[in-house]
């Protein structure tokens, strides 16, 4: 059967409110010749940023995981409230493999878990007094702690606690930074409002109030990566040795006080597009910074972005950037020579969010390896955008995909590799499809840079070409 | 034990009507409690003479949570023994009074303070039925009767006319009743015909028209009911009629709320329209 009509048919299982619903959210590439007899792509538009149906098991978060999660949450020596009942900050604590440097609990409190532990008496009397009370706890206890970041659960915003006032007033008395974040769960489709939220608040209260006494004309920032495990270090390392230097690393192993001079810096460069596209805009209108994206995975990626990036600069560091690709096209020729003959021509399907259904097609496709399909979680349409050019006619596309619309769609396109979240990885796993969780690398990485390739390429070999997948046995086969 | 609310607009003279009705009630031999459901604590004040000092909520909040209670410490005993409780709750402005609300009825009753031996329990709510907590008292398994108080100015009817429809919500999902308006007479031109007339739309009746009397703010000044501070006030023996009505009242209805047209066609017809007619003539 055709891809089309198989969506068609996987469309039919649905009722018919939620069938006409999910249908614009999938797509299968198709390039037709327009009357001008320039390529047209008739299908590449999907529908994005809207709320998801109630009961096909989304595997989207809220606004709260976009700010404390995504976006706060590395900065490493800052203490991130979560503000409001446990739960939410306890069942988010070390999920994402941010990781930092520093020691924890001195200049490093990415380990730990801060939470305000809401009771009835605060839902109806109001948390104020808490808030500061946990706030002068926080200064007696981690002296070092740059700063405070509040991050609003879903009762803050209900019953309309003055977090901006409680923080204003613990920064008056305590000394350091007090940021209110309104990222109330509640808010918004998914995490990706989280993101913006967070955004705005770091543009209001960090932005701007750092000095940078020795600025110089090779200063960039890296924005946009999270350091999952260990991606920004993998990253820094290449545009340090392109002769740049890093003023501030947004978000992954981030420190407050560097954060604060990125708006000296003579270029920002987006990783994660969808997660900070808001805050590069933003220094752009206020200060005049360019910003451009880059993609650091896969060795053909990385040469283009090297080489992209260094064209916004002088000779000099033109040809550092040819000097570092030679450097490493050895190597990298070398992984490539190893793992391609074992992945060549092998299909991946992949769903996850930010920026990797579109920026790990180039690594896969350094290994011989096809992408079939692929989609976002949360993206909007200018991440349909960049990604629709990447894909190869048939590819299916997937906005904030269903598990039943994925299951179907690996059973028909029988990808060799499923590439998505932890909710998703038992279920492929189980069907005797061999899967890696995009989001945490499945306790793997880096992934980023020259670093991380190698890795990447052994990762995938090593859930494709697995053994274990030819010895388990159906235990429903007759 | 019936359990009964009392709704209507903020200032309208909730607290004051309810608590010398009650008082009526206990003088012809019934047992009653009321429960306070306004973070401003005054509805128990005439009956234990001095404002309530003991809220369930701020107990809580002093001892660190609900669990940390035990029901003497909330409950207190007033007049001719009419038990009394008060949610309490924050200061306007801040936190969620409507979860104090819950929280506290919720706490009242697991704790057992509805003895079986009460004959009636009254809930005096907050003016306005802001969200959720304040519909609290007429969930499932609470309060079944609702009375609201109005007068025949237009903002109270206004409030009454909304409560009906918050009624008709629950009415569908838990089985309140609506028995009846209660009119505290703010001398309106025409107040009991206007009165009668909105209760009649509303498909209930005007339970008792109250009129008003100065003697109401005498004994308030004395943290006392009508009843108590002057047994023989003509004021005392409308309250013991009113007492006597909602003892005896079979007349429970699911309200049928006006839409805001009707509503001030009504008001026309029988209060501004004379009112202009008097003016121009």
């Amino acid at each position: 059967m055709k891809t089309a009509e198989f969506v068609q048919d996987l469309l039919k299982q649905y009722p018919e409110k939620t069938a006409r619903k999910r249908a614009g959210h999938i797509a299968v590439k198709e390039t037709t010749t327009g009357e001008s007899g320039a390529p047209n792509c008739s299908t590449c538009a999907v529908k994005s940023n809207v709320k998801s149906i109630p009961g096909v098991m989304t595997a989207r978060g809220c606004a709260y995981a976009g700010s404390k999660g995504v976006v706060w949450g590395p900065i490493r020596d800052m203490v991130h409230l979560s503000h409001g009942p446990v739960g939410c900050g306890y069942y988010s604590w070390s999920t994402r493999r941010n990781l930092a440097q520093g020691t924890p609990g001195v200049d490093n409190f990415v380990p730990f878990q801060f939470t305000s532990d809401y009771q009835e008496r605060d839902i109806v009397y109001g948390g104020a007094q808490r808030l500061e009370m946990i706030g002068r706890e926080i200064r007696a206890l981690f002296p070092l702690a740059k700063g405070i970041s509040v991050q609003s659960e879903c009762p803050i915003g209900l019953i309309g606690d003055d977090i901006e006032a409680s923080a204003k007033k613990m920064r008056d008395e305590l000394g350091i930074d007090v940021v209110p974040v309104r990222c109330e769960g509640f808010r918004g489709v998914s995490q990706s409002l989280g993101h913006h939220i967070a955004n705005d608040a770091i543009r209001d209260h960090v932005l701007g109030k750092g000095t940078l006494p020795d600025a110089g004309p090779y200063d960039v920032a890296i924005i946009g990566d999270y350091n999952i495990g260990g991606d920004a270090w993998a990253s820094r390392k290449i545009i340090e040795e392109m002769g740049l230097r890093v003023v501030s690393m947004w978000s992954g192993d981030g420190q407050l006080e560097t954060m604060k001079v990125t708006h000296l810096s003579k270029l920002n460069l987006i990783h994660c597009y969808r997660s900070m596209n808001y805050i590069a805009r933003h220094m752009e209108e206020a200060y005049g910074i360019p910003w451009m994206e880059y993609n650091f995975f896969g060795p053909t990626k990385i040469e283009a972005s090297i080489r992209a990036i260094a064209a916004r600069f002088d000779d000099t560091i033109k040809a550092n950037a040819e000097r570092v690709i030679a450097k490493h096209r050895a190597e990298m020729d070398a992984v490539i020579a190893k793992y391609r003959p074992r992945l060549d021509g092998r299909s991946v399907m992949l769903y996850v969010g930010g920026l990797r259904p579109r920026h790990v097609i180039g690594a896969y496709e350094d290994l011989g390896m096809q992408i079939t399909g692929t989609g976002y979680e949360f993206g909007h349409a200018d991440d349909y955008q960049r990604t629709l050019p990447l894909l190869k006619d048939g590819t299916v596309i997937y906005d904030d995909a269903t598990e039943h619309e994925m299951e179907e769609l690996v059973k028909h396109l029988k990808p060799d590799l499923v590439g998505a979240g932890i909710k998703e990885k038992y279920v492929f796993q189980k069907m005797g499809v061999p899967f890696r969780q995009m989001h945490s690398w499945d306790y793997s990485g880096p992934y980023h840079g020259y670093e991380g390739f190698p890795i990447f390429a052994r990762d995938m070999d090593m859930a494709v070409n697995s053994p274990t997948w030819k010895l388990v046995k159906d235990p429903f086969a007759a | 034990m019936r359990q009964i609310a009392i709704y209507g607009k903020g200032g309208i003279g909730k607290s004051t009507t309810t608590q010398n009705l009650v008082a009526g009630l206990v003088e012809a031999g019934k047992k009653v409690m009321i429960i306070g459901c306004d973070p401003k604590a005054d509805s128990t004040r005439l009956i234990l003479h001095a404002k309530s000092q003991t809220t369930v909520m701020d107990l809580a909040r002093e001892r660190g949570s609900v669990e940390d209670l035990r029901l003497e410490d909330v409950l207190q005993i007033g007049y001719r023994g009419i038990r009394c409780a008060e949610s309490g709750g924050p200061e306007p402005g801040v936190g969620c009074a409507g979860r104090g609300v819950i929280t506290a009825i919720n706490f009242l009753e697991e704790n057992g303070a509805y003895g079986n031996d009460l004959d009636f329990i009254f809930y005096d709510v907050l003016g306005d039925v802001v969200c959720g907590g304040f519909a609290m008292p007429i969930r499932e398994k609470k309060a079944q009767e609702i009375y609201i108080v109005t007068s025949g100015e237009m903002m109270a009817m206004y409030a009454a006319n909304n409560i009906c429809k918050g009624i008709l919500k629950y009415a569908m999902s838990g089985g309140v009743r609506l028995g009846g308006l209660i009119c505290n007479s703010r001398k309106v031109d025409k107040e009991l015909e206007l009165i009668a007339a909105l209760a009649e739309r509303l498909g209930t009746q005007l339970i008792h028209f109250v009129p008003r009397d100065n003697v109401v703010q005498r004994a308030e000044l004395k943290r006392m009911t009508v009843i108590e501070y002057e047994p023989g006030a003509d004021q005392a023996e409308e309250y013991r009629q009113l007492a006597r009505k909602i003892s005896e009242n079979r007349n429970f209805v699911v309200p049928k709320p006006l839409t805001m047209d009707e509503l001030e066609e009504l008001l026309i017809t029988y209060g501004f329209m004379d009112a202009e007619e008097a003016k121009a003539s």
